[in-house]
């Protein structure tokens, strides 16, 4: 019980912070130590990863507004080859999980090519259920794992 | 009648001839040593085990089979230390009263003998009941070979009291899980069946997943991801020299192969595009043969028993079901109607049933069907259980579980769903695959 209590708190820590990075986007003043086409740029002020329905891989309204401001911030910085690993919550099989996590990095992919990123630009690779982030086994943390996390090299 | 049989061994060695040893009469045994493991119910036969005469190691394979027989869920050990008769004469009936006064139903006594350099192991299996030999046997192999000796006397015990196949002298592939669950390091292991003689068949330096073991155990093909960002792929990897090599080099994730009954060609998926179907592999020629062709998912291909047909699970429908379709592709049909998601359907050995892994009101099953859909029956369930594996004889499966948030391990439950145990490996475990009896 401890343990799911802890991996509870640590999921709900992951949505604070993802919620305070929105709010820091729109605050400029708090950016100002991470260089503008940086990795960490990307990552805290794009917003790397997308979120999808149970056994689903359709776009969500709340991943299309993550993946335009991926598309504009792709097209502006040129220099980074790109991978969109796909993964899934622990509540599938191996197997079936490993076509899921390659559908889900596709269906991104094919929305980054849509908003004009080059499609040699950006390849895909599937986790399935073997790398979770965060680990947990509720709710919570299965939400956050149903993912597609674009990559930059 | 001394048959020679070579057998393929990591130490090239060989078990020279499995003679049957007279025995005063061949009258079947009856109802107590005999078990007919379909029934309703039944207790478990109470069996004693006299360590093997004769050289030090004849306790060792006497343990073995005890470990073996207890672990089948069908038998009782007796404890060695509630034995009244003691110092048998490997070559002479017991004093049946001493183990019916222990409630013994049978008793098995051996010997071994040094013969040049090898060792010779006899036994028999007394049926205490009636008073007869029920069966006895004789081998001769290299010392090193003394655990398969006893898995293999072990199998012959089960088979004379259950009328079914034996499954002691095989191995188990599977995936070795150690580190943290974001990071997790999982390299395949093969160990015999009981756990012994384990090793490591990859590094650990990337993910490997779903070992399975082609027809003679000379190989086994899994999946792995690369150092680099490429996709994962489906490995053929010898299992004495080491050597592997990728089974086709395609743009995206190939994975789930499996080695068709007669070793000739693998199936497996996969993915394009985003977009995964099943494709059969000649494993010689490398020749490739797309099987499915649709939208959907479709994955976890195995053959049936007899390599004409494939069954399936595919979300073609919906939601993941099942499906058979010829070994060949062509004529798809669902097999699964159940309430729930069905997924790694692997076809017995036997023929007679379809296991597979059922996604049901937010817990896991292990289940059994026929292979027309028909007669499902749910053998184990729980937070997490998934990739059931059958035991040659199509009586006992292996699977994976884990409880939430807990580690993941081995379990074997027998087709009646009645005995389910851990199996012990030396870390975390997941992914088992059965090998066939190992050829001898």
């Amino acid at each position: 019980m401890r343990m799911i209590k802890a991996f509870a708190a640590i999921a709900a820590m992951i949505v604070m912070a993802a919620c305070s990075s929105e709010q820091q986007a729109a605050a400029p003043a708090t950016t100002t130590t991470i260089a503008p086409g940086s990795v960490a740029d990307f990552r805290q002020n794009v917003g790397d990863r997308v979120f999808f329905d149970t056994d689903m891989s359709t776009i969500r309204d709340d991943g299309r507004t993550t993946l335009n401001r991926q598309a504009e911030w792709l097209k502006k910085y040129t220099n980074y080859p790109i991978t969109i690993a796909g993964h899934c919550d622990e509540r599938g099989t191996r197997e079936y999980n490993l076509a899921l996590g390659e559908r889900r990095a596709n269906a991104a992919r094919q929305y980054l090519i849509a908003q004009g990123v080059p499609a040699a630009r950006v390849k895909t690779i599937s986790y399935g259920k073997e790398r979770p982030d965060p680990v947990g086994s509720d709710e919570a943390a299965w939400a956050l794992n149903r993912r597609a996390v674009t990559e930059l090299q | 009648m001394n048959k020679r049989f070579d057998m393929m061994l990591p130490r090239r060695s060989t078990i020279l001839g499995g003679a049957a040893l007279a025995a005063g009469s061949t009258m079947p045994a009856r109802a107590q040593l005999t078990i007919d493991m379909t029934r309703p119910t039944f207790e478990p036969v109470p069996i004693a085990i006299v360590d093997f005469a004769g050289d030090r190691v004849g306790a060792d394979i006497a343990g073995v089979v005890r470990n073996d027989l207890q672990n089948s869920g069908l038998f009782r050990s007796i404890q060695p230390s509630a034995f009244i008769q003691q110092n048998l004469d490997a070559n002479a009936a017991p004093r049946f009263a001493d183990w019916r006064g222990i409630g013994a139903a049978g008793v098995v006594v051996g010997q071994v003998q040094q013969v040049g350099g090898n060792i010779k192991v006899d036994f028999r299996l007394w049926d205490v009941v009636v008073g007869q030999q029920a069966t006895g046997l004789s081998f001769t192999s290299q010392p090193a070979n003394w655990r398969r000796l006893a898995h293999i006397i072990a199998d012959a015990i089960y088979k004379r009291v259950t009328g079914e196949e034996g499954y002691f002298d095989t191995r188990v592939a599977y995936v070795s899980e150690t580190g943290p669950l974001n990071a997790r390091v999982k390299r395949i292991a093969i160990m015999d069946q009981d756990g012994a003689n384990n090793r490591y068949i990859t590094d650990g330096r990337t993910i490997a997943l779903t070992p399975r073991f082609s027809p003679t155990l000379q190989e086994i093909v899994y999946m792995a991801y690369a150092e680099d960002r490429s996709p994962p792929r489906v490995y053929l990897q010898n299992v004495d020299s080491g050597r592997r090599e990728l089974l086709g080099n395609f743009p995206g994730m190939s994975f789930a192969p499996r080695f068709s009954p007669d070793g000739t060609k693998v199936v497996m998926s996969i993915s394009t595009d985003g977009n995964t179907d099943i494709y059969e592999m000649d494993v010689r020629g490398r020749a490739l043969r797309r099987l499915t062709n649709t939208p959907a998912i479709d994955t976890s291909p195995c053959y049936s028993n007899n390599g004409t047909q494939i069954v399936f699970n595919s979300d073609r429908g919906g939601t993941q079901q099942l499906y058979v379709m010829s070994a060949g592709g062509g004529g798809e049909r669902r097999i699964s109607f159940g309430e729930g998601r069905y997924a790694t359907p692997v076809w017995s050995p036997r023929g007679d049933y379809v296991a597979f892994t059922k996604i049901s009101g937010g817990s896991f099953g292990i289940g059994v069907m026929r292979p027309d859909g028909g007669g499902e029956r749910m053998l184990a369930s729980g937070f997490l259980v998934e990739g059931p594996t059958w035991a040659p004889n199509g009586r006992v499966l292996m699977f994976f579980r884990q409880a939430r948030g807990a580690g993941v391990s081995l379990h074997q439950v027998d087709i009646t769903g009645r005995f389910e145990r851990q199996v012990p490996t030396p870390t975390d475990a997941s992914d088992p695959a059965w090998s066939p009896l190992i050829p001898q």
